[in-house]
């Protein structure tokens, strides 16, 4: 494991909640305003971390451990993401399976929470949460299986450095295509971004994540925010991974360019939200599958 | 090259899953069309080492006529019908795009074996061929608007252009003017039906019309 890998991962605890502020930055541009200062999330966050926490004497310690787990979910399965040509802290077989679990851990624990509560309202969002996750699976699942194949390795270090000799105009550029534009697809999906979900929104009809957890205060909706953030930057490093190999050889320089992709990727978000409208809720299923479907296409590729 | 037919052929499944998804009657006939322009840039680029003015001239005119000429007329069709999307297909659009994905699974078993006897060109063009053709019968089966019914018989000529296009490279390509010549006047005269259907019975279902009485 060499040391390099841990910056990797202190990078990503150190600059994920960068990402919502670029998203919102960006958003503000289109809209015409200046929007709030890059590092407001940070502040956010700070702010709820001194803050004490309210319990409804209706939940349980399940309510309790959704956001520990949750953010503790987030932190480790950055340790098995490598960025911009640098190997994981965890590197072994099979451990795209584990990222894709520890994703699938912290949704786990946050409908639980949801779910604890006994609010209706609550429910109603775990349970769009569970029915889009499980839509979105397939497509992050079979996308990986693609990238497996084509590298011939089932470790998500392996996999992105195998991609980083087969060069971006080769025989495997038409998958590298569709294997990214599902990943950004299930990106957006999980961290319930538009066309999926509008993260301003507070009306009851049109929310899916935020309505999971209004319940939650103080510290706990603090470590909800930075375990979002660090899913956001987790899935996005996994993009850029596809999209684009390191170039230069030089870790530090790959690293840089790794970081500037994932920024690039909040951007993308940003005019994504900017310029396109939220789905109606019934047609969000059918893009899903679309995803799973260009992930179908990128196997049958590889596996013919 | 075979990397960008091979891309080529990807962006024509793309397309063939956009004809089969899309519920609006201007984004299938733009997917359509745009199977037409990827077809042309293939057969273009397959002949890109000697590259003679009748393929370039053959190649434009086909592209020209099912990429322009034959999306203008269903256009027009639709703004007199009025009919803006396909409404309660037989076959769900989600459950399109996966009868879509069974289809496509079973054109790379069917298309692989064929594409190892095949020299020139790329090994997925008779996947993909078989596959846009299989789309096109999917589209004619289980939509209801008979626009969309020609969009799928335009389909399928696409899928017969580029197996032609996968087996050959030049001589195709004239057999294929004979059958666009018969593409255009059958498009033609069902452009012209649909116009008057729609005015007969104020909708272009041709489910509804078996129920036709005297």
């Amino acid at each position: 494991m060499p040391f390099a890998s841990v910056i990797n991962v202190l990078l990503a605890l150190l600059l994920a909640p960068l990402l919502p502020g670029v998203i919102n930055r960006v958003k503000a541009f289109f809209a015409g305003r200046r929007g709030q200062p890059l590092l407001q999330p940070y502040h956010d966050i700070l702010k709820l971390l001194r803050k004490g926490a309210v319990y409804s004497r209706t939940t349980s310690w399940v309510f309790r451990a959704g956001p520990v787990l949750g953010l503790a979910a987030a932190m480790v399965s950055l340790t098995v993401l490598p960025l911009g040509g640098t190997p994981a802290v965890l590197a072994f077989p099979g451990d795209l399976l584990l990222f894709a679990y520890l994703l699938g851990l912290m949704r786990f624990v946050t409908m639980t929470a949801a779910l604890d509560t006994g609010s209706a309202f609550e429910g109603m969002g775990a349970s769009r949460e569970a029915w889009f996750s499980m839509l979105a699976e397939p497509a992050l699942l079979l996308g990986l299986a693609a990238l497996a194949v084509h590298t011939g390795s089932l470790s998500l270090s392996g996999m992105l450095d195998g991609l980083a000799l087969a060069e971006i105009g080769g025989p495997g550029a038409p998958l590298l295509l569709l294997v990214a534009v599902a990943f950004g697809i299930v990106l957006l999906t999980e961290n319930a971004r538009i066309p999926v979900d509008d993260p301003n929104t507070h009306l009851e009809l049109t929310m899916i994540h935020e309505v999971m957890v209004l319940d939650h205060g103080g510290v706990d909706f603090g470590f909800i925010q930075y375990a979002a953030c660090l899913k956001l930057w987790a899935l996005a490093a996994l993009l850029t991974g596809v999209l684009l190999p390191p170039l230069s050889g030089w870790r530090p320089a790959d690293m840089a360019l790794g970081v500037a992709l994932i920024l690039a990727v909040a951007v993308m978000v940003g005019v994504i939200e900017s310029v396109m409208a939220r789905l109606k809720l019934a047609r969000v299923p059918q893009l899903l599958v679309a995803a799973s479907v260009l992930s179908v296409l990128a196997l049958a590729l590889v596996l013919r | 090259m075979p990397t960008a037919l091979d891309l080529l052929g990807v962006l024509l499944i793309l397309a063939n899953l956009r004809l089969l998804g899309s519920s609006r009657l201007a984004a299938c006939i733009r997917a359509v069309a745009l199977q037409a322009v990827i077809l042309g840039a293939a057969a273009l680029l397959a002949n890109l080492p000697d590259l003679d003015a009748r393929v370039v001239i053959i190649a434009v005119a086909s592209t020209g006529l099912k990429a322009g000429a034959l999306p203008w007329l269903l256009r027009r069709a639709i703004r007199e019908s009025g009919a803006v999307r396909e409404i309660e297909p037989f076959i769900g659009f989600t459950a399109s795009l996966l009868v879509g994905v069974g289809l496509l699974g079973l054109c790379f078993l069917i298309g692989s074996p064929l594409s190892a006897h095949v020299a020139a060109g790329s090994g997925l063009l008779i996947t993909v061929s078989l596959f846009t053709t299989a789309t096109g019968l999917l589209v004619i089966v289980s939509r209801r608007k008979a626009v969309t019914q020609v969009l799928g018989y335009l389909a399928m000529e696409n899928g017969i252009y580029a197996f032609g296009m996968a087996f050959a490279i030049q001589e195709p390509l004239l057999v294929e003017m004979g059958v666009l010549l018969d593409v255009f006047v059958a498009v033609f005269v069902m452009g012209i039906t649909i116009y008057n259907i729609s005015r007969e019975f104020d909708h272009i279902d041709t489910d509804r019309l078996s129920a036709l009485k005297d």
